[in-house]
């Protein structure tokens, strides 16, 4: 087991380097920030860009500035935003619960809505519900999530009126975002409950429990569907990257101020600290969260730990 | 074996969706002999369904909204389609090597494949459009170099478990070369997970393409796309609705008959996961 966990652990920091390696890399082959503060300034010569450039620690050498913004990451001071000098720590610190939020509020209406309806698919296999339930599954994963979002916006905020366009103010500005997120979980969800309950509905213990004269929902819920959980955990872990790559690209749809907006804006004014604090953050979460969900299924199946 | 009336179904909605879609393409120069940026002035902002000759309507240019989607297909194709060749061509060359033959090459592969599945890809696909900028050759050069070790690891455990059958040592007995045991006897043997991978994976770039796309970091706008016309008509949603719903119908729609024929393609090739009826 420490062999596992130590491998596993070691290829999580290696990927999380690789993923800074490659943003700070790619960020600094694109436009010179100087020049885009500079923009509107009146008259510039070459020496005040430099000057710029100095004050932003753009004139040190490539692997300098890469060395200082991991220490930086290390010591939890993600420096200060091109724009206006906030640190950047601050501005993560107040978009990322936001994403958070979107993203396990999502998630959980989804688990709420695929767990019945998954269970359903599996006992009734091949019957009509199951047939139902896998064509609007088949459906809701052809979804582009940003289409979806546009097409809320124009039933609910523009024909009938009842939700905000965008923003974060109040709790019915939720709403939309987490349904669309959560439409297309859902989609995928649904079949992953499926097939672990078929798995675990063919388990002789399930013919006992229902030989014993248990109720069916019982049987169902109580029985079959915690030995689905490791699995099931499994799955949903392995895909919260994806989950936070379709929550950055719905925020934007709707305008919700979290790491996705904070990386889009960033983006536009070739703002490196922040955009590289935002993909660093977000991928080591991710990749936290897919070793947490290895060391989980290690710990649970043995056979996983020899590869 | 005996197929059910369901799994035909599947397939017939599948290709049919498919296959329609990717006419409607080739014919589009046929079709719409005016192209996709002829303006209608005098016919701006025209509802759907209500003359033939703009069947889906115009948006507030005058431009023929039927014309334009069919226009943009071509793109989303052309990406889709590309960047799966291209990933499945290196992916599979270097499975069938790695499988075949073993050792330090293969151990290497291994381990970058298993960095590259736990990349954050979509993050890194923003990032790098965001910055580098990006075109249709660039985009699928992204993807192919973002999904060649899917194929890579298919190929790879089909081939370490096809070496264990009589086959390929009755190959190897009677003398066959090296080289024509992989391209003749492992190679098409490999096949089937492949060409499952290569559907799905269609339509996921698809969709990766029209998300990069909407948010300003795929196609060039000037150019008729799902994605790019889908950004244009979010400004416009109030007055002209269906200039928003039509290039997401045809995502979904295509999508939606590659997941068909994907899935369809899965069941055939391993019957494990078929639903009796």
């Amino acid at each position: 087991m420490g062999a596992f966990l130590l491998r596993r652990l070691a290829l999580a920091v290696f990927v999380v380097f690789v993923v800074t390696l490659l943003v700070a890399w790619a960020i600094r082959l694109s436009g010179d920030p100087a020049m885009m503060l500079a923009d509107g300034a009146g008259s510039i010569t070459e020496q005040d860009l430099r000057n710029i450039r100095a004050a932003l620690g753009l004139d040190r050498p490539f692997t300098a500035q890469y060395l200082g913004f991991i220490g930086g990451m290390l010591r939890g001071d993600m420096g200060h935003s091109f724009m206006g000098g906030t640190p950047v720590a601050r501005m993560v610190a107040q978009a990322l619960p936001l994403t958070l939020l979107l993203a396990f509020l999502s998630l959980g209406v989804s688990l709420l809505a695929s767990i019945p309806l998954g269970v359903q698919a599996a006992v009734h296999r091949g019957g009509w519900a199951d047939q139902t339930i896998r064509i609007i599954s088949l459906i809701g994963l052809s979804f582009p999530n940003f289409w979806l979002a546009i097409m809320m916006v124009l039933v609910f905020s523009i024909a009938l009126g009842w939700l905000p366009p965008s923003g974060a103010g109040s709790l019915s500005a939720l709403v939309m975002p987490v349904l669309t997120m959560a439409t297309i979980l859902t989609a995928t969800n649904v079949r992953l409950v499926r097939t672990a309950m078929l798995e675990t509905l063919s388990a002789q213990y399930i013919t006992v429990a229902r030989s014993k004269g248990l109720a069916e929902t019982v049987v169902l819920y109580r029985h079959a569907l915690r030995n689905c959980a490791i699995p099931l955990i499994t799955y949903i872990g392995l895909q919260f990257g994806g989950l936070i790559g379709g929550v950055v690209v719905v925020e934007r749809v709707f305008n919700w101020p979290g790491m996705g907006s904070l990386a889009f804006d960033a983006v536009a004014a070739r703002d490196y600290p922040v955009l590289q604090a935002v993909v660093t953050v977000l991928a080591a979460m991710i990749v936290a969260v897919n070793l947490l969900v290895d060391i989980v299924y290690g710990l649970v199946d043995p056979r996983v730990r020899t590869e | 074996m005996k197929t059910s009336p369901y799994r035909s179904l599947e397939f017939i909605l599948g290709a049919g969706l498919t296959g329609a879609m990717v006419l409607a393409v080739l014919l589009s120069d046929v079709l719409f002999a005016d192209g996709a940026d002829a303006m209608d002035l005098a016919m701006r902002l025209t509802l759907p369904f209500q003359t033939l000759s703009h069947p889906l309507g115009t948006d507030p240019l005058g431009r023929d909204v039927l014309a334009r989607v069919v226009s943009g297909g071509r793109i989303s194709l052309t990406v889709g389609v590309l960047s799966v060749a291209s990933a499945a061509a290196v992916g599979t060359l270097a499975g069938l090597v790695a499988g075949y033959y073993r050792g330090v090459w293969d151990a290497i592969l291994m381990r970058w494949a298993d960095v590259q599945l736990a990349l954050p890809f979509i993050l890194i696909a923003i990032t790098f459009a965001a910055i580098l900028g990006t075109d249709m050759w660039k985009l699928i050069a992204f993807m192919a170099i973002a999904q060649w070790v899917q194929y890579a690891r298919v190929v790879r455990a089909a081939v370490i478990v096809l070496c264990e059958r009589e086959f390929i040592a009755a190959a190897h007995a009677v003398g066959v070369r090296n080289l024509a045991i992989l391209w003749r006897h492992l190679l098409p043997n490999a096949a089937a997970p492949v060409l499952v991978l290569m559907t799905l994976n269609v339509a996921n770039n698809i969709l990766l393409e029209s998300s990069l796309t909407f948010l300003g970091l795929g196609i060039d706008p000037l150019i008729p796309s799902w994605g790019g016309m889908l950004a244009d008509g979010r400004t416009y949603l109030q007055t002209a609705w269906w200039v928003s719903v039509f290039p997401g119908l045809a995502i979904m729609l295509t999508v939606l008959g590659l997941n068909l024929l994907g899935d369809w393609l899965r069941d055939r090739s391993d019957p494990t996961t078929r639903s009796p009826t």
